[in-house]
């Protein structure tokens, strides 16, 4: 049952189907993700992601489907996949208890490494995630960023194939959050294959190679970052003029231009039209000057997940029924 | 930069032989013993408890009891080192919790790892935990003027019986600790199950001055047959009936509750 790299898909599941009570968390999923690339599994809170992983990691059963990672079965392999994988979880899951060191050399001894080279594995690993100084302490007295840090190293010890990472920015700052991401790459030049769950579209798009969105349990679309936003529609561009009384004159002068229908938001005074092609921007830049209209805010964003949600389903990314799933989820 | 991750895929082994398992057991039980060590409330609760009944139930409760504090100490600390220890074993149940709560149990299970060493690992780790208390009752207890007046040997052999019985009391509170939705649940669960068990025995009062209805449950209280034991090996007295029903009973106990935890456990997994 060798692993055969260059056909063999690194992650591969086919109709995963998961139930906790009356909630369907996972409704036939599919997907795979290519050896030494990143899949980006996006979707809103409580769509399935975590459930996904947690079955791709052997650690939840699934009530029907298959599979594997690098060719082994979760179920009836589950022993060889935990050999080739690595797992950082949602919530950090460092030993408050124990120093960064000893979380570290904890684990390299539970993979079978002799004591020393357990504590070798641990100093390098804490210098390249930059916790060398806090080694000593106990994880408790860690930042958020340190933990997800010392959590993301604790997953490396054992040098896996193919490395789970369970939204691994969520709740960081924004300069821990881009750290993380520095990482990712790190480990992607290095040959791993990641699976990555995220909310953020803009993560996804920096990151993964391949993206699945999921949303109540079901794949409702997969392509490449670009594919996904093309079918968003694309970039956006919005204006708000100082004064709020020349909106509407705004609003015609961009849907004018733009020839497409414009979306305006009088309360936030604030209108947006999609962009199809490259000039809009200096064109509607140059009229609305040439009019006089003074801006508070001019600028260009590629759709939020909420949009590319919206475009693909129809509906908010945030109701009801998505709630009581996540609430589900999280037990 | 070194690469953090080989680039060949290794093929895995097939699987984990009994002393990989053990070895995986080991590195757990040195966790459960590190965070002894590193956690200050742990440790001073551990020390302290032992400390605290010893102080209250003697010179409290002594003189009103029995009519002296030393005779009282004679009586009562056979009776202390079960309590001490029988409450000791809740933090198994509690530890636990806090591992899954905290999603460091996670963490193991996706590892390639026995699937029984975390438990495994927290057991025996507490075991040390049982002996530190031990430790510190009977050492105390001297200090206040106990002392042990039969053989060393019979003496060693009470410190025995009292872990074997700490070994499966923790498997009620492993259950409970798997069971329980936080670690504060844990407590409030195992209290209420000790409570009546440890107070609703002979360990701190003779049996004979309580209701008839209470002197039953007492008559077939393990905790009852566990001290009275322990008044034998330490102090001298019957030995072997008490003894070998304590033995009976942690068997059962162990019998019935060990594999319960150990199948919510696999459950949970």
């Amino acid at each position: 049952m060798r692993y055969d790299a260059t056909s063999a898909p690194a992650i591969e599941a086919t109709g995963l189907v998961k139930r906790f009570g009356k909630t369907t968390a996972l409704a036939g999923v599919d997907l795979v993700a290519r050896p030494g690339r990143v899949l980006g599994v996006l979707g809103p809170n409580g769509a399935g992601k975590t459930t996904a992983v947690r079955i791709l990691a052997t650690l939840l059963r699934p009530d029907g489907g298959r599979a594997s990672v690098c060719g082994y079965d979760v179920l009836r392999n589950a022993y060889q996949v935990r050999q080739l994988i690595g797992l950082t979880g949602q919530y950090a899951s460092v030993d408050d208890g124990l120093s960064g060191t000893n979380n570290l050399i904890m684990i390299g001894r539970l993979l079978g490494l002799p004591r020393a080279q357990a504590r070798i594995r641990a100093a390098e690993l804490l210098a390249r995630f930059e916790l060398s100084e806090a080694a000593g302490r106990t994880a408790k007295t860690y930042s958020g960023g340190m933990r997800r840090r010392l959590d993301l190293a604790a997953s490396l010890v054992g040098r896996p194939r193919v490395l789970f990472l369970d939204e691994p920015t969520t709740g960081l700052d924004p300069n821990s959050r881009s750290d993380v991401w520095l990482m990712i790459r790190g480990l992607v030049a290095d040959g791993v294959t990641v699976l990555l769950t995220t909310q953020y579209l803009d993560e996804a798009d920096q990151l993964a190679h391949d993206i699945v969105v999921i949303d109540r349990g079901r794949v409702i679309a997969t392509g490449t970052p670009d594919e996904l936003k093309t079918r968003a529609g694309g970039q956006v561009l919005l204006v708000a003029p100082s004064d709020p009384a020349r909106l509407p004159e705004a609003a015609a002068l961009l849907e004018a231009l733009a020839g497409a229908e414009v979306s305006t938001d009088a309360e936030a005074g604030t209108v947006s039209a999609p962009v199809t092609d490259k000039t809009l921007f200096p064109r509607v830049a140059r009229e609305l000057d040439d009019r006089g209209i003074e801006l508070a805010e001019f600028t260009l964003r590629k759709p939020s997940l909420d949009e590319v949600f919206f475009a693909i389903t129809g509906h908010r990314s945030d109701d009801e029924d998505t709630k009581t799933r996540e609430l589900e989820e999280t037990r | 930069m070194t690469a953090i991750a080989a680039p060949a895929v290794p093929v895995p082994a097939r699987r984990l032989g009994l002393r990989g398992g053990l070895r995986n057991t080991f590195t757990l039980t040195w966790r459960s013993v590190l965070k002894i060590r590193t956690n200050m409330e742990d440790l001073l609760g551990l020390l302290l408890q032992p400390i605290m009944y010893l102080l209250l139930f003697t010179y409290v409760f002594g003189g009103a009891l029995a009519g002296g504090t030393h005779k009282y100490l004679q009586f009562s600390l056979p009776g202390i080192l079960v309590l001490s220890v029988v409450f000791a074993t809740l933090g198994t149940g509690m530890m636990l919790n806090q591992d899954i709560t905290t999603g460091v149990f996670d963490r193991f299970r996706s590892l390639p790892i026995a699937r029984w060493a975390p438990l495994a690992g927290a057991v025996l780790g507490d075991m040390i935990r049982y002996m530190t208390s031990v430790a510190v009752t009977l050492g105390f207890g001297m200090i206040l003027g106990f002392r042990i007046t039969a053989s060393p040997l019979s003496a060693a052999a009470g410190c025995l019986l009292v872990l074997v019985f700490a070994l499966a009391m923790c498997w009620f509170s492993a259950l409970i600790g798997l069971l329980a939705k936080s670690p504060q649940g844990v407590q409030w669960f195992g209290f209420l199950v000790m409570f009546p068990l440890v107070f609703g025995s002979n360990l701190l009062v003779s049996t004979a001055t309580m209701p008839g209805w209470l002197q039953a449950f007492v008559k077939v209280n393990p905790m009852t047959y566990l001290t009275e034991a322990e008044r034998g090996l330490l102090t001298g007295g019957p030995v072997a009936t008490p003894a070998v029903r304590s033995l009976l009973w942690a068997l059962g106990i162990f019998v019935v509750f060990a594999p319960l935890a150990v199948r919510v456990y696999r459950r949970k997994t």
